[in-house]
């Protein structure tokens, strides 16, 4: 008797799976990727919220198709991010990939977005190279040498002759040591030493200590989202600004998601960056305010633009193909859009499905009671990759 | 010179502490305790929430990791971990690995992924100069803090009743039990300081490393290799080893950055090579 019941239960579900695609066919599915646990789970949660913000914002259909987002957590193990990038083309049949927290992440989806050819939205990977890698790579979040290249010219242009850098070791690390070497030596100035951490490093005592000794004008830093507290306390503890040692890097040191806790040895520290969720414009009071409600309270960093841009981006180019989710046709929409994002003007480059903003010269200030990147310059336009 | 020396010193003295809980487990106790590592999370943690949330002040949090760890590790002793003392070794690397992602998960749960820090107090930041040397004032705490430690553990170990009863236990179980000594009661109170002084070490590394929810597994690694170069027969050899390392491990990135990663992994797999009982250890290795 009981086993009938199943029987017949299993039958009904069977058949409303089998109805399903007709239904399906309605919704446009957009599949993120994304390392909800383990150490880069900060990045994850950002994109989410921002992604569901827009769509809170911009309700869930557009060109009169309904849009379902399908969350993967990778973990942050870019054979995970490939493995759950197949299941979502191939089970899932979605139109869009997006997410990609790390470089090596987003390297490895690469080849599944071009044999499927499926869109992939990068929303926070930041490595110059990963666009190239895939003819369906189409970048919303920034790169390093794009944030990297105006510090070197407001370095060179602030009576800062000789800098350090110290870089994590890996992929973006080592762009961004690249861009600034070039563009500051360029500008006439000379970098003492190139100082690479190892990624998974608690411990950066004795870079900082030769960074020290080597006595240059800055000390210029770059880690990744999320690990900037540990290494700001450590600069602090050092006392390189006792020194005479400036301290100058990329945004991802000061990423608003930690700013806050870093404590107040860091007032003065100057960054760049192409989001700063202090930046003053109409469009970034909504969208902080908005964030803030939404999520309890965190405040929302540069990842979370990428997510919400990235969302954008995907929206804008239903509205151009009509609801076509064609991956071809949907990749052509997306080249070349342009719009005013919580960061600021942004747009796709036609050619290089790079990245094009705004990058702003920032200084970390205490306003009302809590630190922020208080931007100061801004430099218009920056290329992504070339 | 002498600052990346007495930097080197002060990771070499964080990593002991660290480790030295999992010494007295391994060593004195034989048991492969893969988990020593949650017991220095939980000590971490603490810290973090006392300051963060009750302004409990940073000194009074140390000795409250070490009670917390200590109770944890009693706890879990008296109802998980003496079943397995005679079990074989893989079985007791399974359970106690799994009890380090059941951490992690718990803690990725109540705390989130994010990296903790916390602001220690302004009489432990800043620097001073030390026979010509700049060191960090928090640096010079913990390496204070370690070396009466280790004193203090050595004696206690070579000059107490308690010491020698606990390595008769250790020895020979059943002649201990035979001689009238509770093997029962001196193993959980060995467990319970060990996993306390791992909580205390946890709750002295949030002053200089960070926390997150992987913390077991990252720096799980360490402790075996400054238990591993070290030895685990006495408390000197892991002390020493751990200083060792944290020294070749500071000037090695100081003087060859490039390759200054990768010092801490060979001076390991050399010293396994010459001397697999461990750099100190006078017996072979049981």
């Amino acid at each position: 008797m009981l086993r009938r019941q199943i029987l017949t239960g299993v039958g009904a579900a069977a058949l409303a799976l089998a109805a399903f695609p007709a239904l399906a066919q309605e919704t446009v599915k957009v599949g993120l990727i994304l390392p909800m646990t383990g150490p880069s789970a900060s990045t994850g949660r950002q994109i989410e919220a921002g992604a569901r913000l827009w769509i809170a914002q911009n309700g869930d259909t557009v060109a009169g198709k309904k849009i379902q987002l399908i969350i993967k957590d990778d973990t942050g193990a870019a054979d995970q991010s490939k493995r759950l990038a197949t299941e979502l083309v191939v089970n899932d049949k979605v139109a869009v990939l997006g997410g990609f927290g790390l470089t090596p992440l987003a390297l490895s989806v690469g080849p599944v977005a071009t044999q499927a050819k499926v869109p992939a939205v990068i929303m926070a990977a930041g490595t110059s190279t990963i666009v190239a890698s895939s003819p369906y790579f189409v970048r919303t979040s920034f790169t390093l040498p794009q944030n990297t290249a105006p510090m070197a010219q407001w370095s060179a242009a602030n009576n800062i002759k000789t800098v350090v850098t110290l870089v994590s070791d890996y992929g973006p690390g080592l762009d961004s040591e690249k861009a600034f070497k070039a563009e500051f030596e360029a500008k006439g100035g000379k970098v003492l030493e190139t100082l690479r951490a190892p990624l998974a490093n608690p411990e950066f005592a004795a870079f900082l200590q030769k960074a020290k000794d080597l006595k240059p004008d800055a000390l210029f830093l770059f880690v990744p989202s999320g690990q900037g507290a540990s290494l700001m306390k450590q600069v602090n503890e050092r006392e390189l600004a006792k020194a005479g040692i400036k301290i100058i890097g990329t945004g991802d040191v000061t990423d608003d998601d930690q700013l806050n806790g870093m404590g107040d040895a860091l007032i003065g520290m100057i960054t760049s960056h192409n989001y700063s969720a202090a930046h003053d414009s109409p469009e970034n009071k909504a969208y902080v305010s908005a964030f803030l409600k939404a999520t309890n309270n965190m405040r929302p960093n540069f990842m979370s633009v990428g997510g919400y841009d990235g969302m954008a981006l995907i929206y804008k180019a239903l509205e151009k193909t009509k609801g076509e989710t064609d991956g071809a046709k949907l990749l052509d929409a997306m080249k070349g859009v342009s719009w005013t994002s919580p960061r600021g003007p942004m747009s796709i480059d036609a050619t290089t499905r790079d990245i094009t903003q705004n990058v702003y010269i920032r200084e970390v200030k205490k306003v009302d009671g809590q630190l922020y990147n208080v931007e100061f310059a801004t430099i218009a336009n920056v290329k992504g990759s070339n | 010179m002498l600052t990346i020396l007495l930097d080197g010193i002060a990771y070499g003295m964080l990593l002991f502490i660290l480790a030295v809980g999992l010494c007295v487990t391994l060593g004195l106790m034989n048991f492969i305790n893969l988990a020593h590592g949650a017991f220095a999370m939980a000590g971490g943690y603490l810290t973090i929430t006392l300051m963060q949330q009750a302004g409990v002040p940073f000194l009074l949090c140390l000795p409250a990791a070490f009670i917390f760890a200590a109770v944890l590790g009693l706890l879990l002793e008296r109802t998980l971990y003496r079943h397995l003392y005679d079990k074989t070794h893989l079985d007791q690397v399974l359970f106690s690995i799994g009890l380090v992602f059941m951490a992690m998960a718990m803690v990725d749960y109540a705390y989130g992924a994010n990296q903790q820090i916390v602001n220690l107090p302004d009489f432990l930041t800043g620097r001073i100069n030390f026979l010509g040397a700049s060191i960090g004032v928090y640096r010079l705490f913990v390496i204070v803090i370690c070396s009466l430690l280790v004193v203090g553990l050595q004696l206690i170990l070579t000059q107490t009743r308690f010491g020698s009863r606990l390595r008769a236990a250790v020895d020979d179980g059943r002649v201990a039990r035979g001689m009238g000594i509770d093997v029962t009661r001196i193993f959980a109170v060995t467990f319970a300081v060990g996993s306390g002084l791992a909580g205390l070490g946890g709750a002295l590394g949030t002053g200089i490393i960070s926390f997150d929810p992987t913390f077991p597994l990252k720096y799980m690694i360490y402790f075996l290799i400054v238990i591993s170069v070290g030895g685990t027969t006495t408390i000197t050899g892991p002390f020493l080893a751990a200083i060792l390392l944290g020294v070749a491990d500071v000037a090695g990135k100081y003087y060859v950055p490039a390759v200054g990663g990768f010092i801490i992994y060979t001076i390991m797999v050399v010293v396994l090579i010459l001397r697999p009982q461990g750099l100190f250890s006078r017996g072979p290795a049981r």
